[in-house]
């Protein structure tokens, strides 16, 4: 296995299942569709016609794509990204120039040129596609400066420092309570310093939680209840790996450290249907001063969701009364797609 | 070391219980080879001015993050005392208040501590100049939770939302919450800059809380011409507002 994983996992096709990207490629396509009416007319009145002309034959292959799409969407994921986009291509023009053919059949002529629906069909397809290329670049937390400030955005300093001292005291008055402590960390400190590719199990995840707030229980002692609700949770789901251990720490870092009085954080997941939801609350503090950071490590998730799942996941904050609730909804899965 | 040989007395404040324990074992350490002893423990930044208005000690190991109120603003309030103890801080991370700390020369102790390190300031400690109040100010990223006044030698701190009005006469502060009356020795416009935000000024010599503006109200005097006046919640009392300060009147929508 290579030590440092180079590869920009950005050039991927999208998941074209998702409705977010289903959403996307529609707009993107109709979009075109109206500036080339436009260009085309001589005016205004006439691109209306021009549009409605196009059409008839051009919306039927747009959906046809489509369901063509979701339906290989699994196959063309696990191609090399340039096999992947010779498909969609391919497919596009054949599906263009079959649908164009029985049109004209169908419709009699006049319905539009086979070789200029070509000629757009391959311009339409290269522009969603590069939509989505850098689309996927920009989100890609793996971008070299990304990927560090997701790091140290992970890793934080006060945390890492604060551990090492806490578990410096209990070596000569607990060893034991030391070496758990200590096993603890590695366990924490090696999935956050992993490669965040895979999907990982929700049993995991939790488990990884524990171990985090083992840690600050140590540092904060009584300061910090934790309340799980776990009995609606699916053990065997799969999600992104440390989704939802910074948003613990978020509430902690926030909703407990900042008080001289003991508070209670609550975790609760379940699954409703085939969505996945998970619910972290903390007592909301008013004059904390690092809600900038806060801010900062939300969407940090949300932008890892997003790239992931894109209009499937969502994360949303507010405070109600008097406590902070952050949801994340996610898809259900139980094996790793493609 | 000390001149009358005595122990140095040093206080550990931290709202981190293993912390607290890790430094205790520390200057057990550092004490079989230093006159040095743990003259006490606090949890919190009031807690600790409790205790060292209570009782004297030569050195406070202060950790710069703490809840509620953090180490600057303690080591600020501690500078009421007629004889402050010296402050060495001790933080895990803060690279803004490190960069400060060297800066102007302040004594900082990295956690995880080593006792090597902890010794050597404990020594440096009696030659230390005491900490500049300015400095201090400076080293404050966000504004105080309390003011405080000395009072009988001790520490009395006034939590900045229990403050109605400041009012500056000759020399002083007049601090009053809905209990009663502080004297402070602080500049209006420098309370005005830090809580900005929380004040509203209307005259050139007194701050009003915004939460306890209640309304306001004109009223002629005497033979003078009609001014108005802040009415305040929680206290009977009212306030001019200065000529020059009225369009705060319109501004606050109360009138």
């Amino acid at each position: 296995m290579a030590s440092i994983n180079q590869n920009l996992p950005g050039s991927a096709l999208p998941d074209f299942r998702n409705i977010g990207v289903v959403m996307r490629v529609l707009l993107a396509v109709i979009a075109m569709q109206v500036a080339v009416s436009a260009a085309r007319a001589p005016s205004w009145r006439s691109a209306l016609d021009e549009l409605v002309g196009m059409s008839a034959l051009a919306q039927p292959t747009l959906i046809l794509s489509l369901v063509a799409l979701a339906a290989l969407s699994v196959w063309l994921r696990r191609l090399p990204y340039a096999a992947g986009v010779g498909v969609v291509v391919a497919l596009e023009l054949g599906l263009t120039a079959l649908v164009f053919q029985y049109g004209h059949e169908l419709l009699g002529g006049g319905v539009g040129a086979t070789g200029r629906a070509l000629a757009f069909a391959l311009a339409a397809t290269c522009v969603v596609l590069g939509y989505f290329n850098l689309r996927g670049r920009a989100l890609s937390p793996a971008l070299t400066e990304a990927r560090l400030q997701a790091l140290q955005a992970r890793i934080r300093p006060h945390f890492l420092f604060n551990s090492i001292n806490a578990v410096l005291s209990l070596i000569r008055a607990d060893p034991k309570r030391a070496e758990h402590a200590l096993e603890d960390m590695a366990d924490l400190f090696r999935v956050m310093l992993a490669d965040t590719g895979q999907l990982s199990p929700m049993e995991r995840e939790v488990e990884l939680c524990r171990e985090y707030l083992n840690l600050e229980q140590l540092r904060l002692g009584d300061r910090l209840n934790v309340e799980w609700r776990l009995a609606g949770m699916p053990g065997d789901a799969l999600i992104p790996p440390l989704v939802l251990q910074p948003l613990v720490e978020n509430a902690v870092y926030h909703g407990i450290e900042p008080r001289i009085e003991p508070g209670a954080i609550a975790i609760e997941i379940y699954r409703r249907g085939d969505q996945l939801h998970a619910v972290i609350t903390n007592p909301y503090q008013e004059n904390s001063t690092h809600h900038a950071g806060n801010r900062m490590a939300l969407a940090n998730i949300r932008e890892r969701l997003a790239l992931r799942f894109d209009a499937l996941a969502s994360l949303t904050a507010r405070v109600e009364n008097g406590v902070y609730v952050v949801r994340i909804a996610l898809p259900y899965i139980v094996k790793e797609p493609g | 070391m000390t001149e009358a040989g005595e122990a140095l007395k040093v206080v550990i404040v931290d709202d981190e219980a293993p912390a607290r324990s890790r430094l205790r074992d520390l200057i057990a350490d550092c004490a079989q080879t230093l006159p040095v002893e743990v003259a006490g423990e606090a949890a919190n930044g009031p807690e600790a001015l409790a205790l060292l208005s209570a009782r004297k000690a030569d050195v406070v190991l202060l950790d710069i993050r703490m809840p509620e109120m953090d180490g600057i603003e303690v080591a600020q309030h501690l500078q009421r005392l007629d004889d402050p103890p010296q402050v060495i801080f001790t933080t895990a991370y803060d690279a803004y208040a490190i960069r400060a700390f060297e800066l102007h020369a302040i004594d900082y102790l990295l956690k995880p501590i080593r006792a090597r390190r902890l010794a050597e300031a404990l020594v440096r400690v009696r030659g230390l100049a005491p900490l500049r109040p300015e400095v201090l100010r400076k080293l404050q990223s966000e504004p105080r939770s309390n003011l405080s006044v000395q009072e009988r030698g001790r520490i009395h701190l006034i939590p900045i939302s229990d403050v109605i009005y400041l009012k500056a006469e000759l020399k002083y502060l007049t601090v009053r919450t809905a209990a009663r009356e502080y004297l402070l020795e602080e500049s209006l416009t420098r309370l005005e800059q830090e809580f900005a935000g929380r004040f509203t000024r209307i005259h050139r010599n007194c701050l009003v809380a915004n939460a306890a503006i209640a309304g306001f109200e004109r009223v002629a005097e005497e033979g003078g011409e009609a001014h108005w006046v802040v009415l305040l919640r929680g206290l009977d009392e009212r306030l001019a507002v200065s000529r020059r300060q009225q369009h705060i009147v319109r501004e606050l929508g109360k009138g």
